[in-house]
Order: C-alpha cells, then structure tokens, then sequence
C-alpha cells in the first residue's frame, strides 16, 4: 500500500498526488513512468512522473479524470492509500546521458500539451539544474485548464503560453506558436513534445518542416508495462517497438501516430461503458439489470 | 501384486457447462480412487518413470506409500526431489515424461501418476502445513528475483536451511506464470497458489511486490546498498513474440500474454473488476502449445467462438495432450496445417479477417519434426474479430541491460552453468530465464538446483 501525503486540484478533473513511494523516488529519473492500481479491482495504468523527491521518498503524478480507473484514483484524498505504485519504468530521457559539454551546448523548446505539462517539468527542472535553461510553450484550451504555470516558470528560460481561446497568452494552436517563435529568429536543437496524441502529432508535421529534432513522449494502452503484454506496441520508423520498454520516449518524425491513436481507441466502448456505470454507481444508482456485472 | 484394472478414471465437470465458467475443469481423484489408482502400479525394478522425471521424483516409492494410506509419508518422499507437487501433478507433460514411459502404458494405459501426485500435494496442503518451527538464522541474506516456479523453490529451500530471503516481484500479485499465464480452469489461483505462496512465507520468507529488477532496483544495488549476499534470478520468459506479417498491429491483434493477463491477473471477466477484455464474435489463436490452447478456452470462456490455427499436424502440437482433449471437449475448432500470412482489418483499422496458407509437412527440421511447407496458391481467409499470437515468449532484457558482466545468449538468455552459476560472482539464475520458455517442473528443478549452488558458495566462498 502506498500513501498519499497531499492531494491538490490543477484544473477542472485535473488532480495533482504526491505519493510516498521510496523505492521510486529513489531510481527515479525524467521520463520515467509508473504503473498504478488504486485498488484490489483496480485496472493497472500508466502514469507519467511529473516530480520526485527522494530525500522525501515520494513521487509525484498528476491524473486527469477521464475514463474509470482515472476517476477512481482522484477520488482519494490525502491520507488515503492507493494499492500499488510500481515504477519507475521505461527509459529515462535521452538527455540525461549527454555529457555536460555536450548538454550546455544544445538549445531545447518543450511543448506541452494540457496535463502533458506535468511531466514535462521534472525535464525541464533536470535542465536547469544540470545548467541549461529550456524555452517551454504551454498549451490549454483555456486560462482555467493552464497547469504547472508558476513552477514551470521558475525553470525554464522563456514560458509561452497558447491557449484556444486567447484568455490567456497566445492565442492558437501550440504548433503556430512554435512557427511564430521560429519566424522571430529562434533556433533550437531539440523539441520535446508531451501532450495529447493528436498534438504530438501536428508538432511532428511541424517541426518536420524545420528539420528540428522531435521527441515524443507516447502514452499507449498498457497491461503490465514491464514488456510483457505487448498492448503498448507502435510503429517507429517501420519498426515494431514496445512503448513500456523501448519507450515511452520515441523520435517523433517516425511514430506513425495514425495507428497509434487508433490503438489507443482498442477497449474505448469498454471503457465508456466502466465510465458511464461507476458514474451512475457514484450517484447512488445501483443497477438492477445486470448491466454491471 | 499390481492390481490389473484399467485406469481409473477422473471426474471433470462437464463439456457444456465448464465452457461457460472458470472453475477448475478436473475435480482430481478422492482419496477411494487414488489409493485404487496407486495399485496398478508394477513398482518396475529399474522405473523408467523416474528417469523420465525432470527432476527425478521416487515414484514408485510415494506410490506405494499412498497405496499403504501412508499420506504423510508419500508427500515426504515427494517433496525430496519438489517443492510444487499440486500445481506439477496438475501442469506437467506427464504423456511426455513419467506416464510416457511407464510400463503398463505400452499395452494399455499409463498409471495416472500426475493425478496421484496431484492427490498427495492437495492432501499436503490441507493436512500438513509447512512446520512454524524456528529455523535459526545463519546471518545471510539472498535476494530472488521473480516469485515463478524457480523463484519459490530456490527461496523456500534457501529459507529451510537458514538464509534470509526476499523475493521481488514486478507485478502486484505473487507467483509469475502461475498466476499471470496459467487460467484459473486449469490452476485455482486461490486454492492451490496462494495456499503454496502462504506455506512459503510461513518458513519466515518475506515478499515485495511493485519491485522491478533492472528499474526499481538493479542486482547491483541488492548487493552494494541492500547487503544481499547472493541473488537468484528466476524473472521468467515473459517477452511475446509476433510473426512479423502485414496487419499485426490492427485492433483486435493481442499477445496471448496480453490476453491472459487480463483474463489471469486483472479478473477481466469478473465484472467486478475494472480491466476490460475483447472478444468480438470470433477468436482465432495462432500456436499450438499450452499458452494457445489456455487463450483459445478463454476465449470460449468469454463467449467467442473459438478455432486454433497451427503450422503443423495435430501429432506435432507441444501442448498436453489432457489440454487439447478438454479443448476439443469444449467445442474448440482446430484448423491443423495452416500458416497466417496477413491480418486483414477493417476501413476503420479493426480485424475482420486473417489469412492463412495451407502447409503440408515436409522433411524432419533441426527438432526432428518434419518441417511445415506452404502449399502455393492455398490462401484463403478465415473472418474474425479477434486474433491471438500465442507463438512463444523469450526472457525479458531488463534485468541483464542493467547489471555489468552478467552474460547473455544470443536468444537473450542468461548464460549459467548446470548449477544455475552466471557469470556474475554470488549472481545465480535458473528457469526460463535460462532456457528460455520451457515448463514449470524444469524451472522448479533449476530453482532448487541454484539454492544448493548457493549455499555451497556462501558457506565455502565458492
């Protein structure tokens, strides 16, 4: 059982957990991922790192409620403990393993994409400690669904900000940002995107045109997330690759993230359906007919 | 004298219902059956069950010890040579091992020497738990990796003579293949493994789950940071393979570890539990051995109508052959002598079919099995919603990527000698691991193999 020391609302269903986890905390590095199952019933699903602390012994996440198991996760509270917390899995970004000279030289643009902010920060947090100052676009359909504005601020060289509808920031897609940024005289070596698939994917397209390195942080179906299920597969560069143990870090000019969102879409009428009984279960229905059985 | 009767026979539940259920298909022998059962045996003067058992079990003598109604002392004289007698004497290959070459198998039937093992096990469970006996500690501790077959052996043995054990588990539950991979149908989870993984901690072994070897920690941090003195990896062969043909990624392609973890591990089809499991119309499990013939009953199970695709003929299949008599029982179809060549999926990227060629068997291969050959122009398609590789696992990288000097094959296979030695000091491995998928009682062999090599290297710095 692992506890949860602190519970906090982002966004609107966008909940941040720090979870005492020593064992994770201390392997843990940017990138990583856990397996989480909330309880005995639990579905075991995976949920990128978006801090950690080791001399705490805990590790942070950061769940947004969108089909059952997500749901049941936010609905702990501090205090509460969540059954199992398995990690870190997955390899640590490519970075980490540049030598220092090499490190200082290179000029990264994060993206991130709505509740993709959340792990991009322990990479741009790694960055700055290890003396690079990344530039960050943070997007969101509006100002009230910005997360990690004020800690990503504290790390990085220059925050953007997109939103859809202009309430804050610039307003437009985070790929006409990043076109904008390119237009002013910007150059980069390197773009991380984290966010929605459908983003990764247009970031992609985008930066394909620039010839700007892209890496992609890719949040497929999963099972066991140790290579053993294979639910997790993708097509790199023609090539099939396991997201939990070859990933989840990948070259994005070479996902094809047609099929890869599709797949995401594999147990969906499942899942809506989990969704739409526990929410009816939340409310006090119970269901005569069998239908959650 | 042997008792010249046929072969008693074992009560099942019946074709019909057991293909709507999980629970256990084979009801085993009571006591009145076993002990008839245990007098056919002819206690041959040189047993060539016992040569034919992996791991050398004294047949003959807990035979006839259970044919005294001495139960106590048939379990004794099992577990000398293993430590899982009900979960072998329900998933070994006996037709290939002891039952194949028993005597009386020649001119009729074999004794139900896996029945009987079973028997005896089941009675140890339930009459005769582990002792809570103090076993006084020798000051060492041994880490093992993986809590299978091999792992539960090395780490009880260790256990018995002193050591202090831990094992680590990746997953959230004990017991690797057994309880991810093997259905309930075939192994009660509750009932047998746990019951097994109870008896082991009551020897004082403690276990971690959420642990992953080569992630949460590494064989190097055990040893430098947590003070274990030696390491056993018995992680298993858990990595799936595909075919590699057109169309394996559509929706609806699933690895027969994905499928049965679902089903095994996450209770998919317990509506209690939230992990969600698909099944279409119709399932087509591509393999032959075990594993295929575990994912094409699940499959029925779930309510898909069900058909085993294999290259060769039926005389060729690995799986036991109890497991393709229940499959058949329970309305499985099997098209023997055909090969997928593609998946064919739907304008929205889901299967809708696959297509198979016809292959006809040529000249014996390296295994000495004659070589499946395609037959030209034979293609043809078989409509579905559902297909399940079940072509094989191999052992996953994590854990040799991750530690300096531990050699592997070119399989990705641990290297390690008879005793389960690597080429790491005080690191041992043992069971899939090494050989790369093979069966429960060979990987119990290596566990209980590597737990003696590393005593003798603990105590003698050897």
């Amino acid at each position: 059982m692992y506890a949860i020391l602190e519970k906090r609302r982002l966004a609107e269903g966008i909940w941040l957990m720090k979870i005492e986890a020593p064992r994770v905390a201390h392997s843990a590095k940017p990138g990583q991922f856990v397996i989480v199952r909330v309880d005995e019933h639990g579905e075991r699903i995976p949920l990128t790192i978006s801090d950690f602390d080791e001399k705490e012994g805990s590790v942070t996440i950061v769940t947004q409620t969108i089909g059952a198991s997500t749901r049941k996760l936010c609905a702990k509270e501090a205090g509460d403990t969540i059954a199992d917390f398995a990690g870190p899995l997955g390899h640590p970004s490519e970075f980490v393993h540049l030598a220092p000279e090499e490190l200082n030289k290179r000029r990264y643009i994060f993206i991130a994409g709505g509740v993709g902010t959340a792990p991009v920060y322990p990479q741009v947090k790694w960055l700055k400690a290890h003396g690079v100052e990344a530039d960050v676009i943070i997007g969101a359909k509006n100002r009230d669904m910005l997360i990690y504005t004020e800690q990503m601020k504290a790390v990085a060289g220059n925050l953007y900000i997109a939103t859809d509808d202009g309430s804050e920031g610039f307003k437009g897609l985070v790929t006409q940002l990043l076109e904008q940024l390119i237009a002013e005289g910007h150059t980069y070596d390197e773009c991380v995107a984290i966010g929605p698939m459908i983003m990764m994917k247009f970031v992609a397209l985008t930066t394909r045109k620039y010839d700007l390195k892209t890496t992609v942080s890719l949040n497929t179906l999963m099972v066991d997330g140790t290579g053993m299920c294979g639910a997790c597969r993708v097509t790199v560069g023609g090539k099939i690759r396991f997201t939990c143990v070859d990933g989840p870090e990948f070259d994005g000019h070479e996902v094809d993230f047609d099929e890869a969102m599709r797949r995401q879409g594999m147990y969906k009428t499942q899942e809506q359906r989990a969704a739409a009984i526990a929410a009816e279960r939340e409310a006090g229905h119970q269901c005569r007919i069998g239908l959650d059985k | 004298m042997a008792n010249r009767i046929p072969r008693v026979p074992v009560r099942e539940q019946d074709p019909a219902i057991r293909a709507t259920n999980f629970e256990e298909v084979c009801y085993g022998y009571n006591l009145e059956e076993a002990t008839l059962e245990a007098s056919r045996c002819l206690h041959c003067k040189k047993p060539r069950c016992v040569e034919a058992c992996p791991v050398g079990i004294n047949i003959p003598g807990f035979i006839a010890a259970l044919h005294e109604g001495d139960l106590r002392g048939a379990a004794d004289i099992i577990a000398n040579d293993s430590s899982l007698p009900s979960i072998c004497g329900r998933v070994c290959p006996q037709e290939s091992q002891c039952e194949g070459s028993c005597v009386l198998g020649v001119k009729g039937e074999p004794v139900a020497i896996g029945k009987l093992e079973r028997f005896v096990g089941d009675w140890k469970l339930d009459n005769a738990p582990a002792t809570a006996e103090e076993i006084p500690h020798n000051g060492k501790k041994v880490a093992v990796i993986g809590s299978g077959p091999s792992g539960l052996a090395c780490a009880s043995d260790l256990a018995k003579v002193g050591y202090e054990v831990k094992i680590f588990e990746a997953l959230h539950k004990v017991g690797g293949v057994l309880v991810y991979g093997i259905p309930e149908f075939r192994l009660p989870k509750d009932k047998i493994v746990a019951r097994e993984i109870d008896s082991l901690r009551r020897l004082g072994v403690e276990i971690e789950t959420d642990v992953i070897a080569g992630r949460t920690v590494t064989i190097d941090s055990l040893m430098d940071e947590e003070g274990y003195d030696a390491v056993f990896i018995g992680s298993g062969a858990g990595l799936p393979r595909f075919m590699g043909i057109p169309g394996e990624n559509f929706n609806g392609v699933v690895s027969a570890n994905e499928f049965l973890t679902r089903a095994n591990l996450m209770h998919a089809y317990d509506g209690q539990y939230d992990t969600p499991i698909y099944v279409g119309q119709r399932v087509v499990v591509v393999g032959g051995g075990n594993v295929a013939m575990d994912a094409v009953r699940t499959a029925k199970r779930l309510g898909a109508d069900a058909t085993i695709v294999y290259r060769r003929s039926e005389k060729e299949l690995p799986a036991r052959q109890e497991e393709v008599h229940h499959a058949k029982e329970e309305g499985i179809e099997f098209k023997m002598l055909n090969n997928p060549v593609e998946v064919i999926g739907d304008e929205k990227g889901w299967v809708k079919a696959v297509r198979c060629i016809r292959m006809e068997l040529g000249e014996p291969d390296a295994s000495g099995r004659r070589r499946p050959v395609e037959v030209e122009g034979s293609e043809f398609e078989i409509p579905c919603d559902v297909v399940i590789m079940a072509l094989g696992t191999s052992p996953n990288p994590l854990i040799a990527a991750t530690t300096d000097g531990l050699d592997t094959d070119r399989r990705g296979c641990i290297v390690a000698d008879e005793q389960g030695a690597t080429t790491r000091k005080g690191v041992f491995a043992g069971g899939d691991a090494v050989t790369g998928a093979a069966t429960v009682i060979l990987a119990m062999g290596a566990g209980r193999k590597a737990a003696k090599a590393i005593d003798n290297y603990l105590q003698e710095g050897k």
